[in-house]
């Protein structure tokens, strides 16, 4: 069983820097990481191909810049070998546009089975996972909480707003795992040397036949007209407990009448 | 200057039309001369509140038997639009929901345009919609447009806009029907499940008490339970410990997760991450309580309590007791 995991390089959330005053997005000029949404989606096929006896984990992922370090760590994780589309035209790209690389990317790989978090944590569109599915003519379930496969089909409790359901899907699809439902696995100080050597397929556009007006700046279908910022809350009062600060949200309360 | 027409994703439960759905149609209402919904089920049960709150048409797939909502309502808004069957909204609004970004992220490769996500206010500029999406935890405010022809699809975060009934007479029904779906069609849903949870729901909740990373153990969950269920509230937590597997997914609050603006939120151990701040700062009152004086919370809390929430929760909750 061959998986795909979609994973975005991402800047530090802890750190996040600052948008670009000239273009108004995030500046990815800075050191990337692995966006920890997507090391539940690289664990989940780990998982599988565990249960399933045989098969590999092949890592899709595209920067505007060479940045590798993200896809280590996923690669330190278990994961076999990685695609990296990395080109100077995707910056700036929409959800569609990111999407089309990616699925352009993944088609050459003919997985069974390919996984994505629901959203990243930087620009969390929360589309690309089905309009990679669209794009590719495959099925899709998104907000999965577990996974089984069992032959060619895929059995996927999926998050509802009521609680779940439980979907039947034949392979290959896309599948968008839902953060926190599997522990992912600490990469081993062998997996970290181990990730090291593994294959990393360094691509630009042109070699999946994307022209650059098709992404980044120019192929996006919108654009940010303005940055402000936000209106900032007054800031309120400070208690320091000293094992009596509960009596004062008590008065809080009463004095807001919500008890 | 208004636009000529606005289709809403109508999602509907039990109770009926969806709190989300009716907080679109306000919007839509505003910037659009006609406002019509599409939905994946049965239009007819929903006809007379969408009619109540302005919608002159709803077109319905009727019961998709299990097929998936996402790819079967796209397909068929899809169809319809360039079949030419129906004129071509100026824009789509769909909330930022399980089923609202399937819809939206297939609707987009067909019909070849872009989709802005989590927007919570939308305004005409000129002759066409802009709209506002918080970065940084809600820090920035970001202003974007669609350059690409139309129609423009728009994710909507809940609670960005207030239902309003105007009275109308139910909306038409008009058949939406979903074309053969091929090889993107396979998924099928065989069964349903539906998590009972006590109390309010989170995102109606006039309390919310929500839990971090600062509760150190799982188990110190039951303080946040404890408080909620005193005060009538609804149970929250933070991303962290979500992730960590403490308590279900459904409980999160944050930029991934629900938007809540109760009357108060009660955080309790939470740092206040960009990520959650997003989630919970519209709330009317927000206390906090945090061993970490610096903790970013503390910037967004109208009453702060630096100390430790496993010495301050107990006290509260029996406090409350009997009150």
């Amino acid at each position: 069983m061959k998986v795909v995991v979609c994973v975005k390089q991402i800047p530090d959330p802890a750190d996040p820097g600052a948008l670009d005053p000239e273009t108004k997005t995030l500046r990815r000029n800075v050191k990337l990481i692995l966006d920890e949404s997507d090391s539940y989606g690289v664990e989940m096929a780990l998982q599988l191909v565990d249960a399933a006896g045989e098969g590999s984990v092949h890592l899709v992922s595209m920067v505007p810049n060479d940045e590798v370090s993200g896809l280590r760590t996923a690669l330190a994780m278990g994961a076999d070998s990685a695609t990296l589309i990395s080109d100077e035209a995707l910056a700036g790209s929409d959800a569609l546009g990111t999407s089309r690389v990616l699925a352009a990317a993944i088609e050459r790989t003919e997985p069974d089975l390919v996984l994505a978090a629901t959203e990243s944590s930087d620009g969390y569109t929360g589309v690309v996972p089905a309009q990679v599915a669209e794009l590719l003519g495959l099925p899709s379930v998104t907000f999965a909480k577990e996974i089984a496969v069992e032959g060619s089909t895929a059995t996927v409790r999926r998050q509802t707003e009521a609680g779940a359901d439980l979907v039947e899907c034949p392979l290959p699809a896309v599948v968008s795992v839902t953060a926190g439902v599997v522990e992912p696995r600490y990469p081993s100080f062998r997996g970290i040397m181990q990730a090291k050597n593994k294959p990393v397929d360094q691509l630009r556009i042109a070699d999946l036949g994307i022209a650059a007006e098709q992404v980044g700046w120019a192929g996006a279908g919108q654009e940010i007209t303005d940055v402000a910022e936000a209106p900032e809350r007054a800031a309120g009062e400070v208690v320091v407990d000293e094992g009596d600060a509960h009596e004062r949200i008590v008065a809080f309360l009463d004095e807001l009448k919500v008890i | 200057m208004t636009l000529d027409k606005i289709w809403v994703f109508c999602e509907a439960g039990d109770d009926g039309v969806a709190t989300i759905t009716l907080e679109m149609l306000a919007k839509a209402r505003e910037v659009a001369g006609t406002v019509e919904v599409f939905c994946g089920g049965d239009g007819a049960a929903c006809a007379a509140e969408l009619g109540d709150h302005g919608v002159t048409a709803v077109y319905a797939t009727g019961d998709l038997d299990g097929r998936m909502k996402g790819v079967s309502v796209a397909s068929a808004v899809a169809a319809a639009i360039s079949g030419g069957s129906v004129a071509a909204p100026d824009a789509i609004l769909l909330g930022t929901t399980y089923d609202g970004r399937d819809v939206a992220a297939r609707l987009s490769v067909k019909l070849d345009v872009s989709v802005l996500s989590n927007v919570v206010d939308l305004r005409l500029d000129g002759d066409r919609l802009v709209g506002v999406e918080p970065v940084f935890g809600g820090t920035l405010n970001v202003t974007s447009r669609f350059t690409s022809s139309g129609p423009d699809i728009w994710l909507v975060r809940p609670k960005s806009f207030e239902p309003a009934a105007v009275g109308g007479s139910p909306a038409e029904v008009v058949d939406l029907p979903v074309p053969d779906l091929g090889s993107t069609g396979g998924a099928v849903v065989r069964d349903r499940f539906t998590e009972e949870s006590e109390g309010p729901k989170l995102d109606e909740a006039a309390i919310v008490v929500s839990g971090g990373r600062g509760l150190g153990a799982a188990e110190a969950y039951s303080l946040i339970e404890g408080l909620a269920k005193q005060l009538g509230a609804a149970p929250g937590a933070s991303r962290a410990i979500v992730d960590a597997g403490w308590v279900p997914y459904s409980y999160q609050v944050g930029q991934t997760g629900k938007v809540v603006k109760p009357t108060v939120y009660i955080a309790c151990g939470i740092s206040g991450a960009t990520q959650h701040l997003v989630g919970m700062k519209g709330s009317k009152n927000i206390i906090a309580i945090n061993k970490d004086s610096e903790a970013p919370i503390f910037a967004v809390a109208d009453l702060g309590i630096v100390g430790d929430v496993h010495k301050v929760l107990p006290k509260l909750t029996e406090a409350l007791e009997g009150r």
